[in-house]
């Protein structure tokens, strides 16, 4: 088989602090540069982050590699690179054929321009010639369905025909090579449908699909191999089900319980961590909860010395996108005084109806009470966490709605309708 | 930054039968690389682009009078406006001085070029910053977008003519003979001291949104310092070498003398006009290409 896409120790480092988040006045760049001779203090304000630490892959013709890691972990980055958007600070790629992207969907519309003026215009953008525009255009109007609009300006579509259209073009490119960013990926459910299903088509027509999602589920699905990135490295790369089971694994901890059985090593100084657990309303650990019933964090934790000020047990839920869904201290008048010395066991109880579907990380820790600020006496990311599940039985928020369902929380409200 | 090579895909049987489509023969093998320190000019990459070129200078072409009333009338209206403001207030009251030239057909042989100058300069600085979305999206040489709003006034630039042409008839004035064949060299110098400039501002306001605040103080002068409402010849030799510095000076010398006769530019004053333009245009085009690879990070 041969190789559609070299990567040799791709690397990129951004710059922190120096650019203030994109662009400056002359004026402020100036007085920077005047203060930095004053005090000859050169990048004294620059932090570096490799955003792609050494990055080497290869993915042949016609495969479909999926890639996942945490938000941050350099996988828009990589994309970035491969597009030529952005080009590495080093290492190289080689890519054998024309590459295509699904975040292009609809770049370089120009409201002023009609439909058809249009096609043309992004279909150029994307990399096609004018003849091949010209003779899919046919194809590209039906499938989007606006036949009767193509000589009106798009500026006058609604934006269902928009994105229908804009879909269309980029449906209708035919690279070999297809680089897609589900996190990047606009619109509606319904259009993402499409995206996924664009994706299965073009893997099955052999071209080769690089494929960036938290939904560990499409990865395996669509995926023959994978790549695990984590701060910038590539850090497991495989079959696409191992790959994305041993992420899991990583990031699900040891599950839902965690104890600290040696206080020596335990996290903390004056106040000790002793035991994490998520547990259900009869106080049993669980793994998986339905989305409709309650769940309880528990923290355990020893308090060794006397403390000057209040403190107060804290847990933090992120979400598998790496989203935070909450933090949440205990503001009861119990931590109103300084906690005498001695074992406490704190259990935070979630309602049901709160939280979405999917897979929930929890940190736990033992924080100050103060108003100002929270001084961490003891603190662990990723101590425990649990998948939530909807058995869909049309009672919870969803209803008997069957799709995605967007969103760090999911509560069920109440209504009030009046009707005249 | 990147660079492409272009190598005949090999062509195996069992590819034609997987492709539904009598695909392009060509396959492209892009070799992604850190960007080169060094200023680049990829000739056969730009060549490989041409027809997006094409496309945006035609976008920019069809978006210009659309939803106008007048249309296309105002790449006359606004030429002939401007020259008939200038005959009054410099030929008539101030009596600036012209030559042996109609001063009408003068000014307004002044004013064509310079319009094309400033909008192709205005439009070549902000062309990054208006195309964001392409930048931060897509990749092509981003030098296409300076360079196709250059290329854009030039219909303006042509549409203008029909009014010189008319209005040198009726005051039956012309070029003297062959020197007319110059007469786009000294307008490819316009094109490329607005590119060289344009590329260096569209680089620079990339990080510093100063650029389209400083331009409205900038260009308005301009005409006055380039000659449009009087003949260079004509005003004391020491200032027509301070100004000879500004290369839109010898454009506008040397595309009067090839279209309306009169006397031959000053060939010293020329050569450093040019030398200018040229070195702006290195300049920008250097400037340019080091920093493209980190437009899509900074803009």
């Amino acid at each position: 088989m041969a190789i559609a896409i070299e990567a040799q120790g791709l690397s990129k480092r951004y710059r922190i602090g120096e650019y203030h988040g994109g662009y400056d006045t002359l004026r402020e760049s100036l007085t920077r540069a005047a203060k930095r001779v004053g005090r000859r203090e050169h990048h004294s304000e620059v932090h570096e982050l490799w955003a792609l630490d050494d990055v080497s892959f290869a993915a042949e013709e016609g495969e479909a590699l999926g890639v996942i890691g945490r938000n941050g972990a350099g996988k828009s980055t990589l994309l970035k690179v491969l597009t030529r958007i952005t080009s590495p600070t080093k290492g190289q790629a080689e890519i054998r054929g024309r590459v295509g992207s699904l975040l292009e969907v609809g770049t370089g519309f120009h409201p002023e321009l009609t439909g058809r003026e249009n096609v043309y215009l992004n279909g150029s953008i994307l990399g096609m010639r004018q003849r091949e525009i010209t003779r899919k255009l046919p194809e590209i109007v039906e499938f989007a369905g606006i036949e009767a609009f193509m000589d009106t300006p798009v500026k006058r579509y609604s934006s269902g025909m928009y994105v229908r259209l804009a879909f269309s073009v980029a449906a209708h490119f035919e690279p070999e090579i297809m680089l897609v960013d589900e996190v990047l990926a606009v619109g509606d459910a319904e259009f993402q449908k499409r995206c996924m299903g664009r994706m299965e088509d073009l893997g099955q027509s052999g071209r080769t699909v690089v494929f960036v999602s938290h939904n560990m589920q499409a990865i395996s699905q669509l995926c023959d191999r994978a790549l695990h990135l984590e701060g910038g490295r590539l850090v497991n790369e495989g079959p696409a089900d191992d790959v994305v089971a041993r992420y899991l694994q990583t990031v699900g901890a040891t599950g839902s319980e965690r104890f600290w059985e040696d206080p020596a090593t335990a996290p903390g100084t004056s106040v000790k961590l002793r035991s994490a657990r998520v547990v259900n309303a009869d106080g049993s650990p669980v793994a998986a909860v339905d989305v409709r019933e309650t769940v309880g964090i528990e923290v355990g934790f020893t308090v060794l010395d006397r403390l000057a000020e209040p403190i107060t047990p804290k847990i933090k839920l992120v979400d598998g996108r790496g989203d935070v869904v909450f933090n949440a201290i205990d503001t009861s008048a119990r931590w109103r005084d300084p906690a005498e010395p001695g074992e406490y066991t704190s259990t935070a109880w979630i309602p049901g109806n709160l939280l979405n579907e999917g897979f929930v990380l929890v940190e736990v820790g033992v924080v100050s009470h103060a108003v100002t600020r929270h001084t961490h006496y003891a603190g662990f990311r990723e101590a425990v966490s649990f998948h939530v599940q909807d058995p869909g039985e049309g009672d919870s928020a969803r209803g008997l709605y069957t799709g995605q369902w967007k969103g760090v929380v999911r509560p069920l409200l109440e209504w009030t309708t009046e009707e005249r | 930054m990147t660079e492409t090579e272009l190598k005949a895909r090999p062509s195996a049987p069992e590819r034609e039968a997987a492709s539904s489509q009598p695909a392009d023969k060509v396959e492209r093998v892009t070799v992604i690389r850190p960007a080169l320190r060094r200023p680049h000019l990829d000739i056969p990459e730009l060549w490989h682009y041409r027809e997006l070129l094409g496309r945006f200078v035609w976008r920019d072409i069809t978006v210009r009078y659309k939803q106008t009333f007048l249309g296309v009338a105002w790449a006359l209206l606004v030429p002939i406006f401007a020259a008939a403001v200038y005959t009054v207030v410099f030929g008539k009251f101030a009596n600036f001085p012209a030559g042996d030239v109609p001063y009408p057909a003068l000014v307004l042989s002044g004013v064509l070029v310079m319009q094309y100058f400033t909008s192709s300069l205005t439009g070549a600085s902000v062309s990054l910053v208006t195309n964001m979305p392409l930048v931060t999206k897509v990749y092509f040489p981003r030098v296409l977008l300076p360079l196709a709003s250059a290329i854009v006034p030039v219909v303006d630039f042509l549409l203008g003519l029909l009014v010189l042409v008319p209005l040198m008839l009726y005051y039956d004035t012309g070029p003297n003979g062959i020197e007319v064949v110059l007469a786009p060299v000294f307008l490819a110098l316009a094109f490329l001291t607005a590119l060289g400039v344009g590329l260096l501002l569209s680089t620079l306001n990339v990080r510093y949104r100063d650029v389209p605040h400083m331009l409205p103080a900038f260009l308005p002068i301009l005409p006055l310092l380039s000659g449009v409402p009087y003949a260079i010849q004509e005003i004391p030799e020491k200032w027509q070498w301070i100004l000879a510095f500004n290369p839109m000076t010898a454009v506008i010398a040397g595309w009067r003398w090839s279209m309306l006769g009169g006397v031959p530019p000053d060939w010293g004053q020329t050569l450093v006009g040019a030398t200018i333009g040229v070195l702006l245009f290195v300049g920008g085009l250097t400037l340019f290409r080091t920093s493209e690879p980190r437009f899509a990070d900074t803009i």
